[in-house]
């Protein structure tokens, strides 16, 4: 079984473990909704445009609620579902790239949800078109989900794991959510959008060139 | 001794400052099936990891079906080795059936073939239930059904029968009685020296980390 087909058979797994856990779409998606429409409930209007407010408050819910769908408990191995995986041949990279993968998918449908409720509440001024939005979803998601499974992976079997995960992740992320944020913005200020995506891809890369060569050892060292 | 399925030489295992195994010397024949007790915390479980090369040796030597422990070309060799713990390892949301084929898939062996398994163990019935519905008995018949399925050189049982109701008896017999036929091994282990005796060729005491008859 090459690569690709094992890190396929990992993500349709996590994929299904989440169908039927429901923790993305009974739990983190609802909240993930509230806190967006919580916002404007607690902002003074006269003072603040909701529409300035809108994009900022959107990265951050993508950002925190992201982080808490690669976390979360159903995408959590067991040292002995390790263990069989590394018995059965399986390459650390491909079951990385498989669980990052579903978390990616399992983002993106959050952040799809996420952005007209968004838009509806805050108005925001300059709507980048679909395309560009899309790509630096896809993006950001791709990033953050490799981001936040490399450190569940660091902190795997430590005590203090579900509060030091997301405080590895959080600063790790600037660059994506200032990429993404970037990307959005100057199509209202009619700037080019290319240095941020840029800015997108390479930290894409660079957590992809980083997954792969601490794969192996990581696996090694936990199981 | 280059043609023992597994062929430990003063093999020793130390982790955070904590001896496990203190020079572990054993040589595991073709078609021969090996038994270790001893007490809990006497180190059988992480000798039974060094076997199946999950855990590399910090001081001695050893091989695994040819393969030099602590090596790269260990890991190649994995595939071959069948290991089945306390833990079955399950994924509670998954279904019997889903399980089972997930390691079909991951090995390159049929689905269909991960179902006729899974009817052997007398777990057709209850395929399509979720394993966390299942008790740990139904859950480690599942384990053994993997380890029938894909029919490994190296057997490594860990307290096989625990959990496991009269009728797991012959499964348990079938995956030994293949690794014999076949030239390859097994390593059993349990607390209980008695069970042991009548399913291995002989039973070698770990005591402290240490083996002694």
């Amino acid at each position: 079984m090459n690569f690709w087909s094992q890190a396929l058979v990992i993500a349709r797994r996590d994929l299904r473990i989440e169908a039927r856990a429901g923790e993305v779409t009974g739990v983190i998606l609802p909240f993930a909704a509230i806190a967006v429409f919580v916002v404007p409930l607690a902002t003074d209007t006269l003072t603040v445009r909701l529409a300035d407010l809108g994009w900022p408050v959107y990265w951050l819910v993508s950002l925190l609620f992201g982080m808490s769908v690669a976390l979360r408990n159903s995408a959590t191995e067991s040292p002995t579902q390790r263990r069989h995986l590394l018995l059965l041949g399986v390459d650390p990279v491909a079951r990385f790239a498989g669980r990052a993968g579903a978390a990616a998918v399992l983002m993106i449908a959050v952040m799809s949800v996420t952005a007209p409720l968004m838009v509806l509440f805050y108005d925001p001024d300059g709507l980048p078109p679909i395309a560009l939005w899309a790509g630096v979803v896809v993006l950001f998601s791709t990033g953050l989900a490799m981001l936040a499974t490399l450190a569940g992976d660091v902190t795997v079997g430590l005590r203090a794991r579900s509060m030091l995960a997301p405080l590895l992740v959080a600063p790790l992320a600037v660059p994506l959510v200032v990429g993404s944020a970037r990307a959005v913005e100057s199509v209202g200020r009619g700037t080019s959008t290319l240095g941020p995506l840029m800015l997108l891809v390479i930290a894409d890369l660079g957590l992809a060139i980083s997954a792969i060569v601490t794969a192996q050892p990581l696996e090694e060292a936990t199981t | 001794m280059g043609d023992a399925v597994v062929d430990l030489q003063e093999v020793g295992y130390v982790v955070a400052g904590v001896t496990v195994l203190t020079s572990i010397t054993l040589q595991l024949e073709p078609g021969e099936v090996l038994g270790v007790a001893g007490p809990n915390g006497a180190g059988k479980t992480t000798l039974l990891s060094v076997v199946a090369t999950l855990l590399a040796p910090t001081t001695g030597s050893g091989t695994v079906l040819g393969a030099t422990l602590g090596t790269p070309g260990a890991k190649a060799v994995r595939p071959r080795i069948g290991l089945s713990g306390h833990d079955p390892g399950l994924y509670a949301d998954l279904t019997l059936s889903e399980n089972i084929r997930l390691w079909a898939r991951l090995a390159g062996v049929p689905e269909r073939a991960a179902d006729d398994t899974l009817a052997r163990v007398g777990l057709a019935g209850a395929a399509d239930r979720r394993a966390e519905r299942c008790s740990n008995g139904m859950q480690r018949r599942v384990d053994l059904a993997r380890l029938l399925m894909l029919e490994p050189s190296l057997l490594l049982l860990d307290e096989a029968q625990a959990g496991l109701d009269n009728s797991s008896e012959p499964i348990i017999d079938a995956l030994i009685d293949r690794c014999r036929a076949t030239g390859g091994g097994a390593i059993l282990v349990s607390h209980d020296a008695s069970r042991l005796a009548t399913r291995t060729d002989r039973v070698e005491t770990l005591v402290d980390g240490a083996l002694g008859r």
